[in-house]
């Protein structure tokens, strides 16, 4: 997708956005854009800043300089649960998920918050008298079997590929606008990752912008149409994923000398 | 006779269904299975004024009913919250001394001042930890400790409600019966009510709290907002305590801020189970006696009282109350095949 297809104004926009720890620079003036309906990458060796960029979108980190906008409206420094119930939710690299509690009661919390009774919950469920119900048809949506006892273990039992689902859950259960994934598909199989890939393409085609950070290229540029590189806090190359694979800064700085094809086919 | 056709089954295994909290009662075998342990507490708390010989024990009792109080929102805080906070004392010290003003400086009866130091004390004990609440474990719990002892130097410094000496001349309950059953009343509402309160939604919420606070974040909920609910939930149950302990004594003073009210409550939790919620209840009915029996022996009670506490953690570390559950639970009776 050309940048100037678009002529509604961007959903969420990065202006100059930095972030030092003491002496290091985890991102320096970065912009960026995200427009309605796309499925942004954003890739980059260890350390770029991905997860940084994320935190300083979704308020868990204030940046120390620069200015984040969704739909217009200044969200700088706002509180993690001010942004998350304007519409902007995210997964944790570290998966985050509530080990005492069984795996649908997960999905009452963020079931129970503001945003949720606002928009009647995942798909506008409407009436949010039975979260529990709701709690499992999400589950139900996003992989777990419904009939069987997966969704009632505890969740400190359950394997990764469920609890990466169980991340995801807990953000469609708050209807977002905007998707943010971390590393959504690290430490999944193969076959867990096949399975995952179509569901990413469902919530894009439901109209939910998505952000996807990752490491596995193939299956990410199999879902993104537009990719940010990021190097040592700072933006790269943004484009087609066509393009940033063309880019020779981009093979320099994330491939050392590996030739890209290589990596997109091992990866 | 033969096991041919018989076996032995555990009784709660047909009644337990797989959503918890819901049961399937097949007959009033299994109904009264499910009610004795909490009818036996009930009459048991109950009972105990009418069984305890003398006012000295039955004052003891009273003393054991507000310890416990205490007991139940340590508890709560602690393991269904995940906020650790050793300032029993506090709760304990702002509502005994709102009730103690109250009733000693503007002649307002025991009935008024309790609820109102249950409110005014909670809402100020919250107010007053608010600053502390992005702190977590261990944290959390050195700076509520200090909170007693803050207070309690600023009322001796300043001379203020009496300095010192206290606050004198406060009304008593009108009967030791009265005292008792009050006592014992609040404790048997506050347990039930916190049971039903950690099983709702909300308490569902305490909990992902106490798990995961970041997450509760990104789901669009304020924690902050949730961790001052249960602080003032707490305090507030905490200064109640502290208001009926200043009734009961007819002088409100800054030993009420003593350590002893931090400290007791949670070896009481601690040997009766933690995040049970019964458990400190049964942990004071046994170390408030305790603590009385030893009391011929002078400060040599703390060895006994430590080696008690000590013995607990080593053999029983999960408490009666999880111990007594198992076995109950392991309960079989005989059934046809």
């Amino acid at each position: 997708m050309k940048p100037d297809t678009n002529p509604k104004p961007p959903m969420l926009r990065m202006e100059n956005v930095s972030k030092t720890f003491g002496g290091v620079t985890a991102l320096s003036h970065v912009d960026l854009d995200v427009h309605e309906g796309d499925v942004l990458g954003i890739i980059g060796p260890n350390g770029s800043g991905k997860t940084t960029t994320v935190n300083a979108i979704t308020g868990f980190i204030r940046p120390s300089g620069g200015r984040i906008f969704f739909k217009g409206k200044n969200i700088t420094g706002k509180k993690p649960h001010q942004i998350a119930d304007m519409g902007i939710t995210r997964t944790f690299q570290i998966m985050r998920p509530y080990y005492s509690l069984p795996a649908y009661k997960n999905l009452v919390i963020p079931l129970f918050s503001p945003r949720a009774k606002r928009t009647g919950g995942w798909r506008g469920g409407g009436n949010l008298g039975d979260r529990k119900t709701i709690a499992i048809d999400i589950l139900e949506e996003i992989g777990f079997e419904r009939d069987s006892y997966i969704p009632f273990k505890t969740t400190s039992t359950l394997p990764t590929g469920y609890l990466k689902r169980l991340e995801l859950a807990r953000c469609l259960a708050l209807q977002p606008e905007i998707l943010i994934c971390d590393e959504i598909f690290s430490g999944l199989s193969m076959s867990e990752i096949a399975s995952m890939v179509p569901l990413i393409e469902r919530l894009q085609d439901d109209g939910i912008t998505i952000v996807m950070i990752e490491h596995r290229l193939r299956e990410l540029f199999q879902v993104a149409n537009r990719v940010m590189v990021l190097n040592f806090g700072e933006k790269l190359v943004e484009g087609t994923p066509e393009e940033v694979m063309a880019d020779e800064r981009v093979k320099e700085a994330y491939f050392g000398s590996e030739k890209i094809e290589e990596v997109m086919t091992y990866a | 006779m033969s096991t041919e056709n018989r076996r032995k089954e555990r009784i709660d295994r047909g009644i337990k269904v797989r959503s918890d909290g819901l049961y399937a009662l097949m007959s009033w075998r299994e109904m009264a299975y499910l009610i004795a342990p909490r009818f036996i507490l009930i009459a048991g708390l109950l009972a105990l004024p009418l069984l305890m010989p003398g006012l000295y024990w039955q004052r003891v009792i009273s003393i054991v009913c507000i310890y416990a109080i205490v007991a139940i929102s340590f508890d709560f805080l602690a393991h269904y919250v995940g906020l650790v906070c050793l300032g029993g004392a506090f709760f304990i010290g702002v509502g005994g001394y709102i009730a103690g003003i109250f009733n000693a400086y503007f002649g307002m009866p025991p009935l008024l001042t309790i609820p109102l130091a249950a409110i005014a004390g909670g809402l100020f004990c919250t107010l007053l930890l608010l600053p502390c609440l992005p702190l977590r474990g261990v944290y959390f719990a050195i700076v509520t400790l200090m909170y007693p002892l803050f207070m309690a130097r600023i009322i001796e410094a300043f001379d203020i409600f009496g300095g010192t000496d206290g606050i004198l001349g406060i009304d008593s309950f009108s009967s030791a019966f009265v005292e008792q059953y009050f006592v014992v009343g609040i404790l048997l509402v506050f347990l039930f009510g916190l049971r039903r309160l950690v099983n709702t939604d909300m308490g569902l919420i305490f909990t992902a709290v106490m798990d995961n606070d970041q997450a509760v974040r990104a789901s669009g909920i304020n924690i902050t907002h949730y961790k001052a609910l249960a602080v003032f939930i707490a305090s507030a149950m905490g200064c109640l305590a502290g208001a009926c302990l200043t009734h009961i004594y007819m002088w409100s003073g800054i030993s009420q801020f003593a350590l002893d009210f931090s400290i007791l409550p949670i070896a009481a939790t601690v040997i009766g189970g933690a995040g049970t919620l019964a458990g400190p209840v049964i942990g004071c009915l046994i170390l408030v006696p305790v603590s009385e029996l030893l009391r011929d022996f002078g400060t040599l009670r703390i060895v006994f009282y430590a080696t008690i506490l000590v013995a607990f953690i080593l053999f029983r570390s999960d408490g009666i109350m999880a111990f007594a559950k198992r076995k109950y639970e392991q309960i079989e009776r005989w059934t046809q095949v």
